[in-house]
């Protein structure tokens, strides 16, 4: 079938200078809104460009994280950019057009061709036809517990990096939280509209992320997909207005967030006290075992993603007494 | 070709040619209230063409269903926003084009 | 089927880098919006011919997710990113229509 592989080839080509044009794109311009928009258009071509490479997993993440709520982020952040550049007169536009190069600028261009030419030679010496560790998961599949590989290394496997991951999210949050309190946004009431479009959409992402995570197990989706989709449902009702209530800022919020975190490193505890390696699943029960442990994980992030939107602690938080 | 796939393919076809009129009308309007209304057509039209013709080839009714939800919900976002999009610039003054 | 799948989601991709344009060109920031949801919903027909011609149906997935995702991006520029709005300011009042 020559057209088809014509077809194909000419696809992945198009896909592949398109990113490169777009990411130089995103880089190079001075309105910081059209950089922002340029990013979430990057991340759709990163998203169809990972699923060129049969990786369907990671393009769910980069739909739901890189496109969807890194872009909501970027405008929040831009917003709040514009609020405290007011008095200044500016309005979301990076200086510097100037096109003289000062001998210090050279130094970075020369590291960055260093640092190509380094790559490039890694890349070239691999060998040809690479083997990876494809098979090798295939074989121990079954007593990983899931039967998707993806899940089995993230959270079977290579448990360890997801942990970190975990808690390197939290960390994040907690160094937003250290900012100050939540940004007053002074935004509108929501007219119907919007309101009728949140009472819609956060059920069904809801409902969407509940069945990324139980798809995971067999398919692509996962904790950290489900998860980004949760955060996404949470954005959504922050944007349309609506905060939690004064007591369910203190406990239950901290409650969830440490959920995740909390329950990957109370089970490798677990793990160790029982003689086995860290982490180290016992066959049986692995899959019940991953599947609370990606439970816990998904709404870890989904709470602590739509707690980064706000920009700081909670309005109404209560100090622990 | 079985007939279905002739079907198929016309309202696969029929569908790009609706994306490539929404995007036209984006290139071309000649301001924000025109440009989606020609957003909205590929939305709604193209996409809904595009679902139609692969409903056919769907190997089953969970595909045909799922194929369903994506269109009514880019349908139900895409409404939804361009009224959110065209309200607000209303309010903060973009004039309608004249000619 | 096939060559139409493909054939279609690469004219697809070529509309999407032509509505690169209007992101580039603006002149307001609404009108970058725009662009960036036709952007969203030109995927998702990418994806979904995609997921028939490789027939894998993971990718009906994506699509769902970019649908979904799409509308949040836009409802958060609506919010927060229009130009003009300072935070702290309560000029626009919903309900009440520029005249």
């Amino acid at each position: 079938m020559e057209a088809v592989n014509l077809m194909l080839w000419t696809f992945d080509t198009l896909l592949g200078l398109g990113l490169l044009w777009v990411a130089w794109r995103t880089l190079a311009c001075a309105d910081l809104f059209k950089g922002i928009v340029l990013f979430v258009a990057f991340g759709l071509l990163m998203a169809l460009a990972w699923v060129r490479l049969d990786a369907p997993d990671i393009a769910l993440a980069e739909a739901a994280i890189g496109a969807g709520v890194t872009g909501a982020l970027l405008m929040a952040a831009l917003a709040r950019l514009r609020a405290s550049e007011t008095d200044e007169g500016s309005a979301g536009q990076l200086g510097s057009e100037g096109s003289d190069a000062e001998p210090s600028q050279w130094l970075p261009v020369v590291i960055l061709l260093v640092v190509a030419a380094g790559l490039g030679h890694a890349l070239l010496s691999l060998p040809p036809e690479a083997v990876g560790l494809g098979a090798e998961i295939a074989a121990h599949l079954d007593i990983s517990g899931v039967s998707n590989p993806v899940t089995a290394v993230l959270l079977n496997f290579r448990g360890y990096d997801t942990l970190l991951e975990m808690v390197v999210l939290f960390v994040a949050l907690l160094g937003v939280w250290s900012l100050g309190r939540e940004i007053e946004q002074g935004a509108s009431a929501p007219g119907p509209v919007l309101d009728t479009l949140a009472r819609i959409l956060a059920p069904v992402l809801i409902l969407v992320a509940a069945y990324l995570l139980w798809v995971g197990a067999h398919a692509p989706g996962g904790a950290f997909q489900a998860g980004s989709v949760l955060g996404a449902a949470g954005l959504l009702l922050l944007l349309a207005g609506w905060r939690p209530r004064a007591d369910l800022t203190a406990r239950p919020l901290r409650l969830a967030l440490v959920a995740g975190p909390g329950t990957f490193v109370a089970v490798a505890v677990v793990t160790l006290l029982t003689g086995a390696w860290l982490l180290e699943f016992p066959p049986k029960h692995a899959g019940t075992l991953i599947l609370i442990l990606e439970a816990t994980a998904t709404l870890s992030i989904g709470v602590t993603l739509a707690a980064l939107f706000l920009g700081g602690r909670p309005r109404h938080d209560q100090e622990l007494r | 070709m079985m007939p279905s796939d002739c079907i198929s393919a016309a309202l696969l076809i029929a569908g790009g040619i609706f994306f490539l009129a929404g995007t036209f009308g984006l290139l071309r309007f000649p301001d924000v209230y025109t440009r989606l209304h020609a957003l909205t057509k590929a939305d709604n039209v193209g996409l809904g063409l595009m679902v139609a013709g692969l409903a056919l080839q769907a190997e089953s009714w969970a595909v045909v269903g799922k194929l369903l939800l994506i269109w009514l919900l880019v349908l139900l976002a895409g409404a939804s926003v361009a009224h959110l999009v065209a309200g607000q610039a209303l309010r903060t003054g973009t004039r309608p084009w004249k000619r | 089927m096939q060559s139409i799948y493909l054939g279609l989601a690469l004219f697809l991709l070529l509309n999407l880098g032509a509505g690169m344009w209007r992101v580039l060109r603006g002149p307001t920031a609404p009108d970058r919006m725009l662009a960036a949801q036709l952007f969203g919903t030109t995927a998702v027909a990418v994806l979904l011919l995609l997921a028939q011609a490789t027939a894998s149906a993971a990718l009906r997935d994506v699509a769902l997710v970019f649908a979904l995702l799409a509308a949040v991006t836009a409802v958060a520029f609506v919010r927060r990113a229009w130009p003009g709005q300072e935070a702290g300011g309560r000029r626009q009042e919903a309900g009440h229509d520029a005249e």
